[in-house]
């Protein structure tokens, strides 16, 4: 496909991206770039100086709202771009309602609860949609610990080992590479080859 | 019996296991566990009951801090 073929399947496609961090952020200004049509951003938080180590905001948005600075940051990558900002701390409704009109989530939360919540609903309420999880990805190095996995429509990106510790901090290389990743699995997703896979193995 | 656990064939002695007993076995001893067998999520309030068979295809993903 070239890049316009791309560009005409994507445009029509809508993204959820729950959690607007090191994952979100970079993983939004992917699909920004590449021409998703639409993006669901969902996060309560403000930028802090302390993100800025890995998530893409800048020094002048210190103190906005994660999802405002990031919309501010994708249209000034991609004018075209429609994005749906939620300014909440989800829980189990507000998952459903917000992101039930997607083609595919990405879940990009920190914390492991919310992201069993978002696993636990979408498998019980929307279990035809493709779940795009992060697992993993804190400290630096050990590229090829990096991978992605797939049972049904849940996919895994990251190493599924290394936690945030004080000693093993998130930094912008191994979180921007999952991110990225996530980002190269919903492109499979939308653009078909998932599908294909999915039913030659069938 | 020969399951497969996260994508890798494992023989167990046992002839069947509950989800419980398999990690055990397997030592995961992690809290934030989900447990899928063929496809299915399995709930925490199941891991005694529901069993894992001959052929199972069993993921254990343990949800870890950072995103």
């Amino acid at each position: 496909m070239t890049f316009e073929q791309i560009k005409q399947i994507l445009k029509t496609k809508t993204v959820g991206i729950a959690g607007c961090g090191g994952l979100g952020s970079n993983c939004a200004v992917a699909l920004a770039r590449v021409g998703v049509g639409r993006l669901i951003l969902a996060d309560f938080d403000l930028v802090q100086e302390g993100n800025l180590n890995r998530q893409f905001y800048f020094y002048d948005q210190i103190g906005m709202l994660k999802v405002a600075a990031l919309k501010q940051n994708l249209f000034r990558i991609n004018p075209d771009v429609r994005v749906n900002t939620f300014d909440i701390r989800l829980c189990q409704s507000d998952i459903i309602e917000i992101y039930s009109k997607c083609d595919v989530i990405v879940e990009a939360f920190d914390k492991p609860e919310m992201k069993y919540l978002i696993l636990d609903a979408v498998h019980n309420y929307m279990p035809d949609k493709y779940l795009v999880m992060g697992v993993g990805m804190a400290g630096w190095g050990d590229n090829n610990l990096i991978r992605t996995r797939q049972s049904d429509r849940l996919i895994i990106c990251g190493d599924e080992i290394n936690a945030i510790a004080a000693e093993c901090p998130p930094l912008a290389p191994r979180v921007g590479v999952v991110a990225n990743m996530q980002a190269n699995a919903v492109l499979e997703i939308l653009l078909g080859v998932n599908e294909k896979q999915i039913h030659s193995e069938n | 019996m020969k399951i497969i656990l996260n994508n890798k064939e494992e023989i167990l002695a046992a002839e069947q296991l509950t989800v419980n007993e398999l990690l055990k076995v397997k030592k995961f001893t992690f809290k934030m566990l989900v447990i899928k067998v063929n496809g299915k999520l399995i709930k925490k309030s199941e891991y005694d009951t529901a069993l894992v068979h001959e052929g199972d295809d069993v993921m254990v993903l343990h949800l870890i801090s950072g995103g």
